[in-house]
């Protein structure tokens, strides 16, 4: 088998989290990807912020609709049951706990969940946009990222960006592991094929605990 | 609610005016107004609104022409020239999280004087702010947001000013219509009234002050 690229990895696996009848909000990059991985029979119902329930695929050519995008701008497809609405309707479906679960990408976690994912003093500074509110409110916050960056751990002590929220994420799914928060301490669940429990503490820089049954990533 | 000519509409504005201006990455916005303001050059504008879209493309328009003073939005990303003029110092801006930015204008526009959220809570969005404790929950008050002019992109507006919106084109509009002195809207089509009906109308007419005229 070929090896599967780091974000075909990380979006297989986040696609297992989803289920029938959860309202999902995908963010911009590798979360994107997620929605191509959910079987044709479960019905998954995507949120994109800019006002829709139901996103579906990118349009066939010639068939964009100028007024229906994504929260990029991206021309995409309404299916069938879809809804649409205003952007307070749309924050309060996620401040008010009504979206089930987002994934989102991320600049650091730290080891006790926080994420910093929205801005590099100096350097980028893009605004916040909507990922304030969705760490906030979703039910269920699952961070899809490259375990490190130019050879540097993503997961660290402490993260030196600032902070996207108070409140810390659910779950971590890299191209190396999946990793949770239980009491606030980062432990590993899950290894990627062909990916060692070593190999996953040496590329992690926050102190990792060793679930007593780490399971092989299910792809 | 007045039809008027576009040219008259944007000669209401002054410089140094505060606009609150519908639309997300440029879908939804009043087009048309924008086009005019670049060409009547209105200068020194604080702008309330999600985004400034893309160079060339909607808000990014009034960006591209150094129209704009002061921006308060959620995500200026996509817009470089607008992040240009943050770090020369010619544009200030501030950001705010989606979902505040939006439940400030519309408290701006429900006559609230701000709200209470949780999203910014133990961040950089907290500083300057009060924060308050609801029943054990830790929230921060926000205040309310109003602006000089609301410019609204509608789909569908009748011949009263009844509006109504198309798919994610809606955003920010029916929020923005509410929170300013004055309303002014462009519509894709201006329709005979009762042609929107009563359950589908999105915008009540007595909350719209002009209409543009079709060119």
């Amino acid at each position: 088998m070929m090896a599967m690229e780091a974000q075909e990895i990380i979006a297989r696996r986040i696609a297992h989290e989803l289920r029938a009848g959860m309202l999902v909000n995908l963010g911009i990059g590798i979360p994107t990807l997620v929605a191509n991985y959910v079987p044709k029979d479960v019905t998954v119902f995507f949120q994109s912020e800019n006002g829709l329930i139901g996103t579906g695929p990118i349009p066939e050519q010639g068939m964009a609709q100028p007024l229906l995008t994504d929260a990029g701008g991206r021309p995409v497809t309404a299916l069938p049951g879809a809804s649409t609405f205003d952007s307070a309707m749309s924050f309060a479906l996620i401040r008010g706990g009504h979206v089930d679960a987002t994934v989102l990408g991320a600049l650091q976690v730290d080891g006790t969940g926080l994420l910093a994912n929205w801005m590099i003093p100096g350097k980028m500074v893009p605004g916040m946009g909507g990922a304030m509110d969705l760490v906030t409110g979703a039910k269920r916050v699952i961070i899809a990222m490259q375990h490190t960056a130019k050879g540097k751990p993503k997961i660290v002590k402490k993260c030196s960006l600032p902070l996207t929220a108070a409140r810390p994420v659910d779950l971590v799914v890299t191209e190396l592991a999946v990793i949770a928060f239980p009491a606030g301490r980062a432990t590993l669940l899950e290894t990627a094929p062909d990916t060692s429990v070593q190999d996953v503490i040496a590329a992690t820089e926050a102190p990792l605990l060793v679930s007593d049954a780490v399971i092989s990533m299910a792809l | 609610m007045k039809i008027v000519p576009l040219d008259a509409a944007v000669a209401m504005i002054p410089n140094g005016a505060s606009l609150m201006i519908g639309g997300f990455m440029g879908v939804g916005s009043p087009d048309r107004i924008i086009d005019e303001i670049v060409r009547q050059r209105k200068s020194h504008l604080t702008i309330v609104a999600n985004d400034t879209a893309l160079p060339g493309r909607g808000i990014g328009k009034l960006v591209d022409a150094n129209l704009v003073t002061r921006a308060i939005a959620s995500h200026i990303g996509l817009n470089p020239e607008t992040q240009r003029q943050m770090i020369a110092g010619t544009m200030s801006v501030d950001l705010v999280p989606q979902g505040t930015l939006v439940e400030r204008i519309r408290a701006g526009g429900a006559g609230l004087g701000g709200i209470l959220t949780p999203t910014g809570v133990g961040t950089i969005v907290e500083e300057g702010k009060q924060r308050l404790e609801v029943q054990g929950k830790a929230y921060l008050l926000e205040t309310a947001l109003r602006a000089d002019f609301a410019l609204v992109g509608a789909f569908l507006s009748d011949y009263l000013g009844n509006l109504s919106y198309a798919l994610t084109a809606r955003n920010f509009n029916p929020l923005v219509a509410m929170a300013a002195e004055t309303t002014i809207v462009t519509a894709e089509h201006i329709v005979p009234v009762g042609l929107i009906a009563p359950d589908h109308v999105m915008t009540p007419a007595p909350l719209v002050d002009y209409v543009v005229a079709n060119g």
